[in-house]
């Protein structure tokens, strides 16, 4: 590389370290591999360019949503069609292309016509326009409203500390989707009716979403061009920061919204069947498994060509059995719609999980999980249906403990892994800790996982600190990441 | 790494997608653009996606391409050096050194070791034997998350430097690069390691017209009305959330099953018959039938989310 740098590595350069910014582990190598790879495709081409990079810096697919972020502010000003600031009015462009074509089967009025474009359009005008193109699926003609939608409803002036969700909140409500969506419904309805060929159910389940695909880009154009918009007047960095949200892998349980709740119910089955084959291997020094006799040969030299020192593999796995003890009390309920889903996925890929969930009392849930295909459904069952409540229904592990041992503690055996989850905040009750004692003695491991940052343990009301000394570790599990270092540990 | 001098394979992009729809398999921009470039940077590239959406198929269908040989390695839990890399034939070794004990005057201990740990006592397994190639190949190592993370490490040194250290032999170090392919299902996170020695394509489920493009390709005699039937109802099936989502290969046994029945077109009846072979679980099936009902409020509730 040169001291002179071009403007195009400039921005390169810029690009990878907001990459970094926003959490991607980019090494120096595919920092290298991306440079070179841009080398070999033509860099007008915006689609190429961004595979050329996506597929040098981002080696995980979780982390695809961050990229195109990131990517969509770098170069959304980049290549031909994207040029903003000269305000192009395309859309009055495409009106007269589809009128030198002859009127394309647009029944009526002729919009657009009379020259002034898109701007001049009527907004029952643009409505209908809107209406045509999704019922065609005319992508041009989609793309080019989305433009002339924002420009009309978003409402954007320079310099305003507005964020974009407020504009596209704006421009989308002028558009009335959802009642776009349904006239195009009943139109189909009505034409298939017409034709006496009435929809079925199957039919009309096709069309409808065959619409709102197409309403998806059409949010999508409109999404991009007011990003577009936001980054032609604040600067490429100043959007990006705004922008820069966790990434699924860091986003905290105890506050993840429901959108990102669904997203990390889907990151949990992998890591769990991970789980599943950490715990299911043997401790490297056990039992023995088939000879090797590579190393028997090599060892044999030594004895003079006798295979006088039989050598052998690792033993095969074993079938773990688990016991998720899992606290469900208010203060840590938003982490224990999360752990329901973790023991959701759990059991589904361990044959011998038994769940147990507590506040002051403690019940078995293990037949709410089986069988059950839908998560939701098997959460709102414990939700309603175990009985956890002793007293007051506040927080006492020491009790919740108490009872469990006696209700389940022989049945914990030298298979058995247990996994107790919940902040330990224990409302000043007895802690009974001996019951995690006596756990540690009869099972093969003990596990903690705690929602809470490591900084607030022991503080206040919570004793983690006094049930992790039997323990055989104590983990803090507030996202992801966390829990795959858990898993991680498990080797 | 040394400098094989071998040629790149493709003139362009464009090339490269042209020749795989030749061989039958339809890629989009960003598959045949990855192909070039791993072709062009000499990199290996990690295959990632769901199970059925051509990823195996991908190596396979370079190779024929390409006319190169297609070594493959299929991992599995416990897959190990002596079944990825070489082994030592040991029934022979022990024949010589049997051969060996007690004759005076034979050969010393030293040279009876030089001599069985030679070349005529390997065995070569699958990333040995593309390394050693003198003709084209396309080495696919396939399903690599099957594998433990230790098991990885095998992996690097031909990864990166596209060479086999053998402790008893030395180096041995490619005559040419071959184009190497891992796929990987994402039952696990590969380790940081290989992938930064790797070109990464996600491939994801394809989106309508290049799964009709590829069900018209794939199933002779297949009328234009049904695939596009077929494509559009898999589509609508991915986007609820199932257990196990439909893939190519079960919208192709599908659209092959409607053809053998006879099907022209789909209608809820026969939908219902046959969901069978595109959904593997009884609750995926019951699911799909309900949404696909006359349940006006089951509908409502969908909404496609984003990618
Ligand atoms: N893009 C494609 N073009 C042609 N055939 C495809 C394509 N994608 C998938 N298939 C077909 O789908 C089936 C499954 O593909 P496969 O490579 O085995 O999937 P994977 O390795 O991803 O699990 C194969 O029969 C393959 O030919
Ligand atoms: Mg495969």
């Amino acid at each position: 590389m040169t001291d002179t740098r071009s403007p195009m590595l400039e921005l390169l350069s810029g690009f990878i370290s907001e990459l970094r910014e926003a959490g991607l582990p980019v090494s120096l190598t595919e920092n290298l591999d991306a440079m070179e790879a841009i080398t070999h495709i033509p860099i007008e081409d915006r689609d190429a360019f961004k595979y050329a990079l996506a597929a040098t810096l981002v080696k995980n697919h979780a982390h695809w949503r961050a990229f195109e972020t990131v990517f969509e502010v770098y170069f959304s000003l980049r290549g031909g069609h994207h040029a903003i600031g000269d305000d192009t009015d395309d859309l009055a462009q495409l009106l007269d292309d589809m009128e030198g074509e002859g009127d394309q089967g647009n029944e009526g009025e002729g919009m657009g016509r009379g020259g002034g474009g898109g701007d001049a359009l009527t907004p029952e005008e643009l409505a209908e326009l809107l209406y045509q193109a999704l019922m065609q699926g005319n992508d041009a003609l989609l793309r080019a409203i989305a433009r002339q939608a924002v420009r009309r409803f978003a409402g954007m002036e320079p310099g305003r500390p507005v964020g974009g969700t407020y504009y596209l909140y704006r421009t989308l409500r002028n558009l009335d989707l959802d009642a776009v969506l349904d006239k195009l419904m009943q139109q189909t309805r009505d034409k298939a009716e017409d034709q006496g060929n009435p929809l079925s159910p199957l039919e009309e389940r096709l069309e409808e979403d065959e619409f709102r695909i197409r309403i998806e880009s059409l949010k999508k154009e409109i999404e991009a061009e007011i990003r577009r918009r936001l980054v032609a007047d604040r600067g490429v960095e100043a959007m990006a920061r705004t922008l820069r949200k966790p990434l699924p892998e860091d986003i905290d349980f105890m506050h993840a919204s429901r959108e990102e709740m669904v997203g990390l119910r889907k990151a949990l089955y992998p890591l769990t069947r991970r789980l599943a084959v950490r715990l299911a291997r043997k401790r490297r020094h056990g039992r023995k498994g088939p000879l090797d006799f590579r190393s028997t040969v090599r060892h044999s030299l030594s004895y003079g060509g006798v295979p006088a020192e039989p050598k052998f593999r690792y033993p095969r796995p074993h079938k773990p059995e688990i016991f998720v003890v899992a606290d469900i009390s208010g203060s840590v309920a938003a982490f224990a719609r999360f752990t329901l889903m973790l023991v959701y996925a759990i059991s589904h890929q361990f044959s011998k999980v038994r769940a147990f969930v507590f506040i002051d009392g403690v019940d078995e849930v293990t037949s709410f999980f089986e069988g059950v295909e839908d998560v939701t459904e098997a959460v709102h069952r414990v939700n309603t249906e175990a009985d956890v409540v002793w007293v007051d229904g506040h927080s006492d592990y020491g009790h919740a403990f108490e009872a469990f041992w006696e209700k389940y503690g022989k049945e914990i055996g030298p298979k058995t892994t247990v996994m107790i989850l919940g902040d330990a905040r224990n409302n000043y009750h007895a802690s009974q800790s001996w019951v995690v004692k006596e756990m540690q003695h009869r099972a093969r491991h003990v596990y903690w996982l705690n929602p809470e940052p490591r900084s607030y343990w022991d503080t206040g009301d919570s004793i983690v600190g006094e049930y992790a000394t039997f323990c055989d570790g104590t983990f803090e599990c507030r996202n992801l990441r966390q829990l795959e270092k858990f898993v991680d540990h498990l080797a | 790494m040394t400098d094989t001098g071998t040629e790149p394979r493709f003139e362009s992009v464009g090339a490269v997608r042209d020749g795989l729809r030749d061989v039958q398999y339809l890629a989009d921009e960003g598959i045949a653009g990855i192909v070039y470039l791993a072709d062009r940077l000499q990199k290996p590239i990690l295959v990632e996606g769901p199970a059925g959406t051509g990823k195996t198929q991908l190596a396979k269908s370079v190779a024929e391409l390409t006319g190169a040989r297609l070594i493959r390695l299929q991992c599995y839990e416990g897959l190990d050096e002596s079944k990825a890399l070489f082994e030592w034939n040991y029934k022979k070794q022990l024949l010589r050194i049997q051969a060996e004990r007690g004759e005076s005057g034979g050969p010393s201990w030293d040279e009876v070791e030089t001599d069985i740990f030679s070349d005529d006592f390997l065995l070569t397994r699958p990333l040995l034997e593309a390394i050693r190639a003198e003709d084209p190949v396309v080495l696919l190592i396939d399903e690599v998350d099957r594998v433990e993370v230790e098991t990885e490490a095998l992996l690097l040194e031909i990864l990166s430097d596209y060479q086999v250290s053998i402790p008893e032999l030395g180096t041995v170090v490619a005559k040419q690069i071959p184009l190497v392919f891992l796929t990987s299902n994402n039952t696990r996170e590969l380790s940081e390691a290989l992938k930064r020695r790797c070109l990464y394509l996600h491939v994801d489920y394809p989106d309508m017209d290049r799964e009709k493009e590829i069900v018209l390709t794939k199933v002779p005699g297949v009328s234009d009305a049904l695939a596009d039937q077929v494509a559009r109802i898999v589509r609508s099936l991915r986007q609820l959330e199932l257990k196990k989502s439909p893939s190519v290969s079960e919208s192709l046994d599908w659209a092959r099953t409607l053809l053998l029945l006879g099907v022209e077109t789909v209608d809820a009846e026969t939908a219902s018959s046959t969901a069978n072979i595109l959904l593997k679980y009884q609750s995926d099936i019951a699911k799909a039938l309900k949404e696909f009902s006359t349940d006006q409020n089951a509908a409502k509730v969908f909404a496609p989310g984003p990618k």
